[in-house]
C-alpha cells in the first residue's frame, strides 16, 4: 500500500511539473515546401538540434509551393504566420523579415559566407540586415535525355560546340523526337523566371536606364517570338503553358522519357536522381547561347526569420545552427542542392550520391555560375521580379493561343508591370 | 427513451423554461411585447452581421481604396477609381480594347458559360428526373448513380475528367478504337468551353435532379387520372399537367443553378486552369488572380470586380424572381 502511495505521489509531482516544463519550452514553427527530400533532411537535423537544446522545439509545417507564393504573403501582411519560412520571393517579402543581427553571436560569419546573397533579401536602402540564409542556390538550365540522342543516332550539339544556340538545340531535339516518335521535343517550366535566362541570352535588357523594368526591346521580342512559334509548331510541349494556371513543370514527361530537352533548373537533380536514377542517361547541358550571352537565371530558396515572431532569440539560435558550415554542408550533400555559402563553395561539397549522372549534372550547374550575365543577377535581386515574371508567363500564353498578337502581348506585359508598380508606389 | 411525462425530463424542461423566463421576462418588460420579435432574431442577426454583412461592407470599402497594403486603415481612398479602371474600354465588345482586358474576357466567358451550363443543368436534370420518376427496373440504383457525382469533391471530379480528356486519355483511346483521330480536347479553344460545361453539368445535375424528382412526386396522381379520362396523350400530360405544376420547382432549380454557375471556380481551375490562354477563365478566377496570386496583390481592383459580380448576380436573381412571379400570376 505504501509503495502504491509513493508511486501516486511521484505521479502527482510529475503531473504538476509538466505544465511548468511546457511553459519553459519554446515552440517554433517553420513553413516549408519540398522539391525533393529536403524536408526529411531538415527534420533529421532539427531532431539533433532539439536534443542539444531541450528548451526549443521546432515544428515543420509542410505546405504546397503555391501556398508559399500565395498564402504566406497574406498571413505575413496580417501580422500572423510562422516564426521562420522557406521562401523564394526573396525581395518581395523582405518587409516582413526578422533582422537577426542583434541576436547573432557572430554576424561577420553571415556577411562573409552569405554576403552576395543577403542583398536579395533586403529592401530599398537596407544594406546591413541579416534575415536568413539561402537553403540552396539554383541555376536554371536545360536537361537532355542523352539516351534518346544515342538511340536516334543524332549528335548532342553541346558535344561539338561550346556555344550552341537555342535554334540548334530545337533542330536537334525535333530530329530526335521525329526519329523515335517521342511526343515532346522540348519543354520549359511554365515560369517567367525560366524564360528570363533565354531572353537575356537573346539580348533582353529587362531594365531601362532609370532602372525601371522593361520588356520593350528587340532581345526580349526575339526570344518571345521563337518561344511562341515553338508552341504553335509543336516543338515545345503544347499543353504545359497554354493549359495551366501558375507554375507547371514537365518532370513527369522527362522522367518517362517522353521529352528530349527540358529547360528547368538545378533543383531537379535530387528528384531526377530518385525518379530516374540510371534508367537512362540524363544530363545537364550548358545554357544555350544568343547575341546576349549563354545565361540562365540564378535563384534559390532562403530560410528566413519572420519579424512578427515572439521568439527572435530562439529563432536566431535555430538559424545559427542550420546555417553553420557543418550543418549546411550536410544539408547540401544529402539534398543535392548547390550551397550558397562561400566556405562550402571553397571547400566543395561531397554530394551524398553514388549516381555519377547526378554528380555530373551538379558539376555542370556549378560551372554555369560563371557564365551568368549581370542582368540575370540584377533581375534576381529586383524585389518585384515576380511581377515581371508572372506577366510574361500569362501574356505569352495568350499569344500562344491567339488571344493576342505577339506585339500586343509584349505591350500588355509592360502595362501589367507598370500598373502594379504604380499601385506599390501609390 | 425519455418520454414527456418522465419525471426527469419534466424537471429538466421546467428548469429550462424557468431559466429562459428569468432572462426574457425583464427584457420583455423593458422593450415591450411588440419588440420581442427583434430579441428572438437577434442572435441570428448577429451571426449574419459578423460573417456576411461586415465582410460585404469591408469589401465595399476595399473597392474604394488603392495601394497594396492589407489593412484598411493603411490603404489610400481612391473613390470610384477601381471601377473606372474596370470599365475603361474603347469598345466593350472587344476585350483587347479595355484596360482590364482579362476582366472583360472573364465577363464574356462567364456569360457564355452560364447560358450553356444552366440550360444544360435544367434540361438534363428534368429529363433524368422524368425518367427516374417512372417505374423502371433498378430505379433506386439509378437514383443513387445520378446523385453520386454530387458527393465527390470538385477537385476529384476535375482530376478524373482531366485524366479522361488528356491526349493519352480514355476518350482518345475510345475515339481511336472507332477509327477516329485523337485530339487535344482541352487545348482546342472551341472544345475547351464545351468540356468545362459538360463536366460541371455531369457533376452537379444529380442535386437538381433530386429537387425536380421531389417536385414531380408532389403532383397529385388524380390529375393524371383526370387527364387520361379526357384522352390526353403522354406529351399532353407533360405539357398541361407536369410542366405547369413543376414550374415553381424548376424556378428554384433555375435560380440555384444560375447562382452556382456565376460563382463557378473549382472545377474549371483544376480542369483547365482557365485556359487555353484565358478561354475558360471566368470572373471569379479573375478576382482570385488579381487579389491573391500575383506578387503585387491588387485587393482594391479585385474587390471592385467582386462587387460588379455580386451586383450582376443580384440583378439577374431579381429579374428571375420578377419573371417567376409574373408567370405564376398568369
Amino acid at each position: 500500500m505504501r509503495k502504491v502511495l509513493a508511486y501516486l505521489v511521484i505521479l502527482v509531482l510529475l503531473a504538476s511539473a509538466l505544465p511548468a516544463m511546457a511553459q519553459d519550452m519554446t515552440e517554433l514553427r517553420i513553413r516549408w515546401y519540398n522539391d525533393g527530400n529536403e524536408g526529411e533532411v531538415l527534420r533529421d537535423l532539427l531532431d539533433r538540434f532539439e536534443a542539444d537544446n531541450p528548451d526549443i522545439s521546432v515544428e515543420i509545417d509542410t505546405v504546397p509551393y503555391s501556398a508559399i507564393l500565395e498564402n504566406l504573403p497574406l498571413d505575413l501582411a496580417a501580422g500572423e504566420g510562422p516564426d521562420m519560412a522557406r521562401v523564394t520571393d526573396l525581395g518581395g517579402l523582405a518587409q516582413y523579415y526578422l533582422d537577426m543581427t542583434p541576436y547573432l553571436s557572430d554576424p561577420a560569419y553571415w556577411e562573409d559566407n552569405f554576403g552576395p546573397f543577403l542583398n536579395w533579401k533586403r529592401l530599398g536602402d537596407d544594406d546591413s540586415s541579416i534575415p536568413g540564409f539561402m537553403t540552396q542556390l539554383t541555376i536554371t538550365g536545360p536537361f537532355i535525355n542523352r539516351t534518346l540522342f544515342e538511340q536516334a543516332g543524332i549528335d548532342v550539339p553541346s558535344d561539338m560546340s561550346d556555344s550552341v544556340t537555342w535554334e540548334e538545340w530545337a533542330a536537334a531535339s525535333i530530329a530526335v523526337a521525329e526519329t523515335l516518335e517521342i511526343p515532346y521535343p522540348m519543354a520549359m517550366d511554365r515560369s517567367g523566371h525560366r524564360f528570363a535566362g533565354p531572353a537575356i541570352s537573346m539580348g533582353a535588357q529587362y531594365f531601362d536606364d532609370m532602372g525601371h523594368p522593361t520588356v520593350m526591346d528587340e532581345g526580349f521580342r526575339n526570344m518571345a517570338e521563337l518561344f511562341v512559334n515553338w508552341h504553335l509548331d509543336g516543338t515545345m510541349h503544347p499543353e504545359m503553358w497554354p493549359l495551366s494556371e501558375g507554375y507547371a513543370g514537365a518532370n513527369e514527361e522527362f522522367a518517362n522519357a517522353e521529352l528530349v530537352f527540358y529547360m528547368s533548373g538545378s533543383w531537379q537533380v535530387g528528384q531526377f536522381s530518385e525518379q530516374i536514377g540510371d534508367a537512362f542517361d540524363w544530363q545537364t547541358v550548358p545554357n544555350p547561347c544568343g547575341p546576349g550571352g549563354c545565361t540562365g537565371m540564378p535563384g534559390g530558396a532562403a530560410l528566413v526569420g519572420i519579424g512578427a515572431t515572439e521568439h527572435p532569440e530562439e529563432v536566431t539560435r535555430v538559424m545559427e545552427y542550420l546555417a553553420s558550415q557543418e550543418v549546411l554542408g550536410e544539408f547540401a550533400a544529402r539534398t543535392l542542392f548547390i550551397p550558397a555559402h562561400a566556405g562550402l563553395s571553397a571547400s566543395g561539397v561531397d554530394f551524398d550520391t553514388d549516381l555519377q549522372l547526378a554528380k555530373d549534372s551538379l558539376g555542370v550547374f556549378v560551372g554555369q555560375v560563371g557564365t551568368l550575365e549581370q542582368t540575370a543577377f540584377d533581375l534576381q535581386a529586383y524585389a518585384y521580379n515576380r511581377n515581371v515574371f508572372n506577366a510574361t508567363r500569362d501574356r505569352l500564353t495568350q499569344a500562344m493561343v491567339g488571344e493576342l498578337t505577339l506585339d500586343e502581348a509584349i505591350e500588355r506585359i509592360q502595362d501589367d508591370v507598370d500598373t502594379a508598380l504604380a499601385e506599390v508606389s501609390g | 427513451m425519455l418520454g414527456l411525462f418522465d419525471p426527469v425530463a419534466r424537471s429538466f424542461l421546467l428548469l429550462l423554461v424557468t431559466a429562459v423566463d428569468r432572462v426574457l421576462t425583464p427584457i420583455q418588460r423593458r422593450v415591450g411585447i411588440d419588440r420581442m420579435g427583434y430579441i428572438f432574431v437577434l442572435p441570428n442577426l448577429l451571426i449574419f452581421g459578423i460573417f456576411v454583412l461586415f465582410p460585404m461592407l469591408l469589401n465595399f470599402y476595399y473597392a474604394m481604396t488603392g495601394g497594396t497594403k492589407l489593412f484598411p486603415a493603411d490603404r489610400p481612398f481612391v473613390g470610384l477609381g477601381n471601377f473606372e479602371n474596370l470599365f475603361d474600354c474603347e469598345d466593350f465588345l472587344s476585350p483587347n480594347s479595355c484596360q482590364e482586358d482579362l476582366f472583360w474576357r472573364g465577363i464574356f466567358n462567364t456569360i457564355q458559360y452560364v447560358i450553356l451550363q444552366v440550360s444544360g443543368i435544367v434540361l438534363f436534370s428534368l429529363a433524368t428526373a422524368l425518367v427516374l420518376n417512372r417505374r423502371i427496373v433498378a430505379r433506386g440504383f439509378f437514383r443513387s448513380v445520378f446523385f453520386y457525382p454530387v458527393l465527390l469533391s470538385p477537385v476529384v471530379v476535375a482530376l478524373i475528367w482531366k485524366w479522361v480528356l488528356q491526349h493519352e486519355g480514355v476518350l482518345n483511346a475510345i475515339v481511336e478504337i472507332f477509327g477516329g483521330e485523337s485530339r487535344r480536347w482541352l487545348l482546342d479553344t472551341n472544345w475547351a468551353m464545351f468540356w468545362v460545361v459538360f463536366v460541371s453539368v455531369w457533376a452537379l445535375m444529380g442535386f437538381y435532379t433530386l429537387i425536380l424528382l421531389a417536385g414531380l412526386q408532389s403532383i397529385p396522381p388524380e390529375l393524371y387520372e383526370a387527364s387520361s379520362i379526357d384522352g390526353a396523350n403522354t406529351w399532353q400530360d407533360f405539357r398541361f399537367v407536369t410542366l405547369p405544376l413543376l414550374m415553381p420547382t424548376m424556378f428554384v432549380v433555375l435560380v440555384l443553378s444560375l447562382i452556382r454557375a456565376v460563382q463557378m471556380f473549382d472545377h474549371i481551375f483544376v480542369l483547365t486552369g482557365g485556359g487555353p490562354g484565358t478561354r475558360t477563365q471566368l470572373m471569379v478566377q479573375y478576382i482570385y488572380t488579381t487579389g491573391f496570386s500575383n506578387q503585387i496583390q491588387l485587393f482594391g481592383l479585385s474587390a471592385a470586380a467582386s462587387m460588379v459580380l455580386g451586383i450582376s448576380l443580384l440583378i439577374l436573381t431579381l429579374l428571375q424572381l420578377r419573371v417567376g412571379n409574373q408567370s405564376s400570376l398568369a
